[in-house]
């Protein structure tokens, strides 16, 4: 079987390393590529950079970071963020990515999963889903969650699905940063419904929300600030979850 | 220092490979010629994508006589991913095609459903583990042996003594390291499986 696995985030700005709360407000903590390869160096499964501010600039120092992530990085790398064609998608790949990661152009042109998915097969096109809950349901937001449509999550996601994507960034825009937990009604709500794997992501403070998370569909977790204001070793995490009969690579 | 040569027929992750060669302090050459390959110390096929795809890309440029030309020398080669199911006989993706026929054995679909799980996710994408089935010297038998995977076609090997490792997809056993002779292949991608991949890629360097 196919273990579970802990991801790390890591949102840039620049060439610098960025934590936000909320999605909104930036601090700034450093050259990524050093917390990648301390992540790495502990055993992290995969690492997802987010490109915060790609959809206002150019693209040239995520391709750089990720150009040097890949000398001594080797894991499956993801990258997110402003990736708006198919072109763009390509470059990110052909920088070393193995994956990209798209919810605007997504949610503005649905087709742009297909063509990924089609050129690059499933297992590349990443799905990332920002939920918002709005009157007693997930609606997806997009531009780092500045804006919001009216499209329920998980018609969303199916919609998607079918379309080519491989893979469900699903982020939680209400736990993001609050290190209280996963949103675990949300992932049960998705998981139950789609047969692609799920990356929970927003909420990870302890390694008890990892096993909620597990439990209730998630086949990865996506964490940043635990990670980032180091108040989480990846290598204590993995043996911990080992300790609670989650499978997952020693 | 060692020289590796990586076959380059237009369809795989050339870069992640040749990075994770690099940092094992090997010289890495990229070529699609078939003397060069020919001549190769330690030879890697790579490849993403479909059996029927690769094979034609492969023939386009004569790669197929050469390496059977390689692989008489006795010297190693290493297939991954695609790389190592167009080891064998042939492959059923897109339609039937001849493959290497280095390795005895098919290349078919992974199943979409089993007795005990009514759909299965397919690709197969994620970590799973390598169980080793006999004594080698790439990959010793031990519980760390988790490699990434990705792939919705598995090898379906006919000899037992092929099958060097095996994992799980859902309830299936399925081979997922091969080896005859010279010849190994590796269904997972070891230069995306972490430092266990990279051992393993450390070992296949020494057999040079």
């Amino acid at each position: 079987m196919t273990a579970k696995r802990i991801i790390a985030r890591l949102d840039v700005k620049g060439n610098r390393l960025i934590k936000g709360i909320h999605l909104e407000g930036w601090r700034f903590l450093g050259d990524p590529n050093e917390y990648c390869l301390k992540y790495y160096e502990q055993g992290i499964d995969e690492i997802i950079y987010v490109d915060a501010v790609a959809s206002l600039y150019n693209r040239d120092s995520i391709k750089e970071i990720v150009r040097k992530t890949t000398e001594n990085v080797f894991v499956p790398l993801t990258v997110g963020g402003g990736i708006r064609t198919l072109e763009d998608a390509t470059e990110i790949l052909r920088s070393g990515a193995d994956k990209v990661a798209i919810n605007t152009a997504a949610i503005k042109n649905p087709n742009i999963i297909s063509e990924i998915a089609n050129r690059f097969g499933k297992q590349c096109m990443v799905l990332s889903v920002q939920a918002k809950k709005r009157n007693n349901m997930w609606v997806a937001a997009y531009d780092s969650a500045r804006e919001y449509t009216n499209m329920d999550v998980l018609e969303w996601i199916e919609k998607a699905v079918e379309l080519g994507a491989g893979e469900i960034l699903l982020t939680s825009v209400d736990k993001e940063g609050t290190q209280k937990g996963f949103d675990n009604s949300l992932v049960d709500h998705i998981s139950k419904k789609i047969n692609v794997p799920i990356i929970a992501c927003g909420g990870f403070g302890n390694p008890n929300h990892a096993i909620e998370a597990f439990n209730y569909g998630a086949d990865a977790v996506a964490i940043a600030h635990a990670l980032h204001y180091n108040k989480c070793n990846v290598k204590q995490l993995k043996s911990e979850l080992s300790n609670h009969q989650i499978l997952i690579r020693p | 220092m060692k020289q590796i040569t990586i076959i380059d027929y237009g369809m795989s992750n050339l870069l992640s490979i040749s990075r994770a060669f690099e940092k094992l302090n090997t010289k890495v050459a990229v070529t699609e010629n078939p003397l060069e390959i020919i001549r190769a110390d330690l030879l890697v096929l790579p490849g993403v994508g479909a059996f029927y795809d690769g094979m034609n890309e492969l023939h386009k440029r004569n790669i197929p006589e050469a390496i059977h030309e390689f692989t008489k020398t006795g010297k190693p080669l290493l297939g991954i991913c695609l790389g190592m199911q167009m080891l064998l006989t042939s492959g059923t993706e897109v339609q039937l095609t001849k493959g290497l026929n280095l390795i005895p054995g098919e290349v078919i679909p992974l199943p979409e459903s089993s007795s005990k799980y009514q759909k299965h996710v397919i690709p197969h994408i994620g970590w799973s583990k390598v169980m080793v089935q006999h004594k080698n010297k790439l990959l010793n038998n031990n519980s760390e042996n988790y490699m990434y995977f990705v792939h919705s076609f598995y090898a379906n090997t006919t000899h037992l003594e092929h099958q060097l490792g095996i994992s799980n997809f859902y309830d299936l056993p399925f081979t997922s390291m091969v080896n005859k002779d010279n010849i190994w292949g590796t269904q997972f991608h070891p230069e995306k499986s972490g430092e266990a991949g990279l051992d393993m890629l450390k070992q296949f360097i020494t057999l040079s």
